[in-house]
C-alpha cells in the first residue's frame, strides 16, 4: 500500500522520534511510505481556539498535499490531528472555503487514519512483530477515544507485543488535562487534572505511559519529569517499532 | 438588481446585562484559581461525581434500547425547537381552556414583575418554592425579597443554600459543596426554634428541615414552581423530584405560579415516555424518580384553584436564532454532563458564575446572556473552560454535541472580539504554516531554543505560557526535525533497512 505520512507540526518539529517510528514500522510491514514535503499543520489548534478563517490555507494545503489519488491512505501518529481532519476540516471548508476546497477535503477525509486505525482496520494487523520488555500503561487520549472511537485497537496492538508487561491505567478514560490552549488559558485547572492522571500512572508502577498522541504525552511527560516520578512517556509508535534486533533502549532521552 | 431593501430581522434580545444569575463577577480562570484551593469542595466533588457516574452507567447500561432512547429524545427536542412558536401557542390554548392563565415574559425582569404582581394579588407576603432552575436564573427570590415577599425554598439542598445565603453549585445537587458539619451549623444558626442539641447525622438534619418545612407547607397560600415539561397537546405541566416537597407545593396552596423556560415544551403527552426514562437515569442514576407530578390547569375542589403559567424567554429566542447553537436548547437539565466533566470535577459550579454550570452551562450561559466583547465579559471565558475531552457528549441523554458547541462559541467570540494579540499570533502561525519553506525555516530557528536548555529541558516560559511551565517541563527542540532526518543519509538508510527487513521476512515465509 502507498501510505501518505502526515508528521503533524508537533511531531515533525518537537517529537520526531514518534514519526520516525511510524515511518519505519510501516516500511517494515512492507508498505511504501511517502512524505509530501509541502505538508505543515492541520490547523487543529486554530479551530479549537476559536479561529476558523485563519486555518483555511492550512486546510487547503493539507488537501492539496494528500489529495493525490496515488496515495491510498493518509496516516498520522495523532488521534487529535486525525480527528481534526475528519471532523473540523469540513466545518472550515463549509463556512469559509470554496467548492474546490470542500471537494478536496471530502476526498482526503475519507482516507485519513490515526495509526492504530490504519494498522488494525486497513492493514488488518495486530501483531506487528514488536518487542518491548517493560511495564507499560496506556492512556487512551480523549480524541482517539471519543472523537475517532478507536476503541481497544491500540490495546490490541500492545497486547501482541512480545515480552511487554501491559498494566491497566486506573480511570484511563479521564482527560489528562491538556486540551491544547486549555493548558495555557486554564493552566491551574489543567494542572489539577494532570495531577490525578500522574497519580494513576505512578500507581501502576509502569516505567512507560504510552498513548497515540504526542500532545497529550508532552503534557503528561512534562508533569512526570517535573515531579521526577520515575515514569516516562513514549508514543505508541515507538513501542510498536521496537524489535528484538533493534530494541528501544529505555534509558535514552524521551525523544 | 432589485433596489428593494427587505431588511434583516433584528437579533432577538438576550438576557439583559446585570440582571439575574447568568453572569459571574470574574472570569473562569480567576474564579477557578480560588475554588481549586478549596479542599472540602475538591473532596466532595470527587466523591459525589464518581459515585453518580457509576450509578448512571449502571442504570443506562441495563437498558437494551438506551441509544435508541437518546436518539428519540434528541429527535423530539429538535422537532420541538423547529416549531417552537406553534407549540407554545398550542400550550397556551390548552392551559387556558383548562382554567389556567398564561403570561409571556420577554426576559427575567418581566417574569419577576409578573410573579411579584400575582403574589401580591393573593394578599400573601410569602411563597413556598419547588426547586427551579428558571427562577434561579432570573433571581426571583432576590426580587421578591426586595418587595418584602419571603420565598421559602423547600428542596432540602436548596434550603441549605438559601439559609446559608449561598448560591447553588450544581444543577441537581445544589449544596454539593457543603458537608454535614457545615449544614448542622447553618441549621443551628438559621432555623428558628431548632433543637440546639442537633447533631450532624444526616437523618437528624433532614428531620430538622422537615419539621421546619412542614409548617411552611401547611400555612403558605402561594407556591412557585418551575417545570420539567409542558405538554402542548394537553396543557399538562410536570415536575419530577425526589423528596416530595414538590408534591406538597403543587397540591396544598391555593395559588400555584409556574415559571417555565419556553424550550421546556413537548409536543405530545406520549413524549413523556421517552423523557421520564431519560431524565432520572441520567440525573440521579435511578430507574425512576420518587415523585412525578402532573397537573392540567385547575381541577375544581382539588389542589390549587388558581394556576398561572409564566413562559420565560430570557435569551432563548436568541439561542434559537443561532443555527448551530440552538442545539443547546434541547437540554433537559439532568446534569449528567456536570458529573462526568473533569473540569467541573475540579473547579466546581461556582467558578462558572451562572445558574447553569458545567459543560452545558459553559454553552447555555453565553447563549442566553451573551458574551459582550466591549465589557470584558466573564461569560466570554466560559467556552474556553473545557479541554474538549468529549465526556459530556457521551453522557448527554439528548446527544447534545457540547464540544462542537464550545468550539462554535469560541469562534463566535473571536469573530466579535476585533483584533487581539492572540488573533494576530494565530494569523501569523497560519501564514507561516501555509508556506512550507517559511515553515521549515521557522523549524530550524526553533533549534536555537536548544541553547537555552539544561538537561534537555527549557527554562520557565514567559507569559502567556508561564502557566504551562509552572507545572510541566518543556523538552528542548530536538537536533533534527523529522523531515530533516528523512532527507538525511541516516534517514534514507533507516527506511531502506526497514523495507529490506520486510523483504527478508517475506523470503523466510516463502522458504518455509
Amino acid at each position: 500500500m502507498r501510505i501518505g505520512l502526515f508528521a503533524t507540526c508537533l511531531g515533525d518539529t518537537l517529537f520526531p522520534e514518534a514519526v520516525k517510528s511510524t515511518a519505519v514500522l510501516l516500511a517494515r510491514l512492507g508498505h511504501e511510505v511517502v512524505f509530501p514535503p509541502g505538508q505543515t499543520c492541520c490547523g487543529q489548534m486554530h479551530v479549537n481556539t476559536g479561529y476558523q478563517r485563519e486555518p483555511v490555507p492550512l486546510v487547503r494545503n493539507f488537501a492539496d498535499q494528500f489529495g493525490d489519488a496515488s496515495i491510498d491512505a493518509v496516516v498520522m501518529p495523532s488521534g487529535s490531528c486525525a480527528g481534526s481532519v475528519r471532523h473540523q476540516h469540513e466545518l472550515v471548508a463549509e463556512r469559509y472555503g470554496d467548492a474546490a476546497l470542500r471537494a478536496g477535503v471530502a476526498t482526503v477525509r475519507a482516507k485519513t487514519y490515526e495509526l492504530s486505525e490504519l494498522l488494525v482496520d486497513v492493514l488488518d494487523v495486530t501483531d506487528v512483530g514488536a518487542y518491548f520488555p517493560h511495564r507499560v500503561t496506556y492512556h487512551p487520549t480523549c480524541h482517539s477515544l471519543r472523537m475517532l472511537r478507536v476503541g481497544d485497537k491500540p490495546l490490541r496492538l500492545l497486547r501482541a507485543v512480545d515480552s511487554i508487561d501491559l498494566v491497566e491505567l486506573p480511570e484511563a478514560d479521564s482527560c489528562c488535562g491538556f486540551g491544547g490552549t486549555f493548558a495555557v488559558k486554564n493552566a491551574e485547572t489543567s494542572t489539577a487534572m494532570l495531577q490525578d492522571k500522574m497519580r494513576n500512572v505512578t500507581s501502576t508502577g509502569a516505567a512507560v505511559c504510552t498513548a497515540g498522541d504526542s500532545s497529550c504525552l508532552m503534557h503528561i511527560g512534562g508533569g512526570l519529569s517535573r515531579i521526577k516520578a520515575g515514569a516516562r512517556t513514549l508514543h505508541l509508535a515507538q513501542i510498536l517499532s521496537s524489535t528484538r534486533t533493534s530494541p528501544y533502549v529505555l534509558t535514552e532521552a524521551a525523544r | 438588481m432589485s433596489a428593494t431593501f427587505l431588511g434583516m430581522p433584528a437579533t432577538p434580545p438576550r438576557s439583559p446585562y446585570g440582571t439575574g444569575n447568568l453572569r459571574g463577577d470574574r472570569k473562569f480562570p480567576a474564579a477557578a484559581h480560588d475554588e481549586l484551593r478549596n479542599e472540602q469542595l475538591r473532596s466532595n466533588l470527587g466523591r459525589a461525581t464518581h459515585t453518580i457516574r457509576a450509578k448512571r452507567l449502571h442504570v443506562t447500561g441495563e437498558l437494551p434500547d438506551w441509544e435508541e432512547l437518546r436518539d428519540a429524545g434528541s429527535a423530539i427536542k429538535t422537532d420541538t425547537m423547529n416549531r417552537l412558536p406553534e407549540l407554545l401557542e398550542e400550550l397556551e390554548r390548552n392551559v387556558t381552556a383548562r382554567g389556567g392563565t398564561v403570561h409571556w415574559a420577554r426576559d427575567g425582569v418581566e417574569a419577576n414583575e409578573i410573579v411579584a404582581r400575582l403574589v401580591r394579588e393573593t394578599g400573601s407576603d410569602e411563597v413556598i418554592k419547588v426547586k427551579s432552575m428558571a427562577t434561579q436564573e432570573i433571581g426571583l427570590n432576590e426580587h421578591l425579597e426586595s418587595l418584602g415577599i419571603t420565598a421559602h425554598e423547600t428542596d432540602l439542598a436548596e434550603l441549605i443554600v438559601q439559609l446559608a445565603h449561598d448560591k447553588p453549585s450544581h444543577i441537581l445537587v445544589p449544596a454539593i459543596h457543603r458537608n454535614r458539619d457545615e449544614i448542622r451549623e447553618i441549621f443551628l444558626k438559621e432555623i428558628p426554634g431548632v433543637d440546639p442539641s442537633l447533631d450532624n447525622v444526616p437523618a437528624h438534619l433532614a428531620g430538622a428541615a422537615r419539621a421546619y418545612l412542614r409548617e411552611k407547607f401547611m400555612t403558605t397560600k402561594v407556591a412557585v414552581s418551575g417545570a420539567n415539561f409542558g405538554i402542548a397537546e394537553t396543557g399538562t405541566l410536570s415536575v419530577v423530584e425526589s423528596e416530595g416537597n414538590g408534591r406538597m407545593c403543587l397540591t396544598l396552596p391555593d395559588t400555584l405560579i409556574t415559571v417555565m423556560g419556553i424550550e421546556k415544551v413537548l409536543p405530545r403527552y406520549q413524549d413523556l415516555e421517552v423523557f421520564l426514562q431519560l431524565l432520572p437515569r441520567s440525573s440521579t442514576g435511578e430507574r425512576m424518580n420518587p415523585y412525578t407530578s402532573m397537573w392540567t390547569g385547575v381541577t375544581p375542589g382539588d389542589g390549587p384553584q388558581t394556576f398561572h403559567l409564566v413562559l420565560l424567554d430570557n435569551g432563548r429566542t436568541a439561542a434559537l436564532a443561532d443555527r448551530i447553537g440552538r442545539e443547546a436548547l434541547n437540554c433537559i437539565r439532568c446534569s449528567a454532563c456536570l458529573n462526568v466533566c473533569p473540569v467541573y470535577e475540579r473547579a466546581g459550579g461556582h467558578a462558572y458564575g451562572s445558574t447553569y454550570p458545567g459543560p452545558i452551562g459553559a454553552v447555555l450561559t453565553p447563549q442566553l446572556a451573551g458574551m459582550h466583547a466591549a465589557k470584558d465579559d466573564p461569560n466570554s471565558s466560559l467556552p474556553y473552560a473545557s479541554s474538549l475531552c468529549g465526556a459530556c457528549f457521551d453522557a448527554c441523554p439528548v446527544k447534545i454535541d457540547i464540544p462542537s458547541l464550545l468550539v462554535e462559541l469560541r469562534h463566535q467570540h473571536t469573530e466579535q472580539s476585533g483584533t487581539t494579540a492572540e488573533k494576530l499570533a494565530m494569523k501569523a502561525a497560519g501564514a507561516v504554516m501555509s508556506r512550507p519553506k517559511v515553515y521549515t525555516a521557522a523549524q530550524k530557528a526553533s533549534r536555537l531554543g536548544r541553547a537555552l536548555a539544561r538537561d534537555g529541558k527549557l527554562p520557565a516560559l514567559p507569559p502567556p505560557l508561564n502557566g504551562w511551565s509552572d507545572s510541566r517541563d518543556t523538552p528542548a527542540p530536538p537536533k533534527q526535525s523529522f523531515r530533516a532526518w528523512l532527507a538525511s543519509a541516516e534517514g534514507a538508510a533507516a527506511m531502506r533497512e526497514a523495507s529490506a527487513e520486510h523483504t527478508r521476512d517475506q523470503q523466510q515465509e516463502d522458504g518455509k
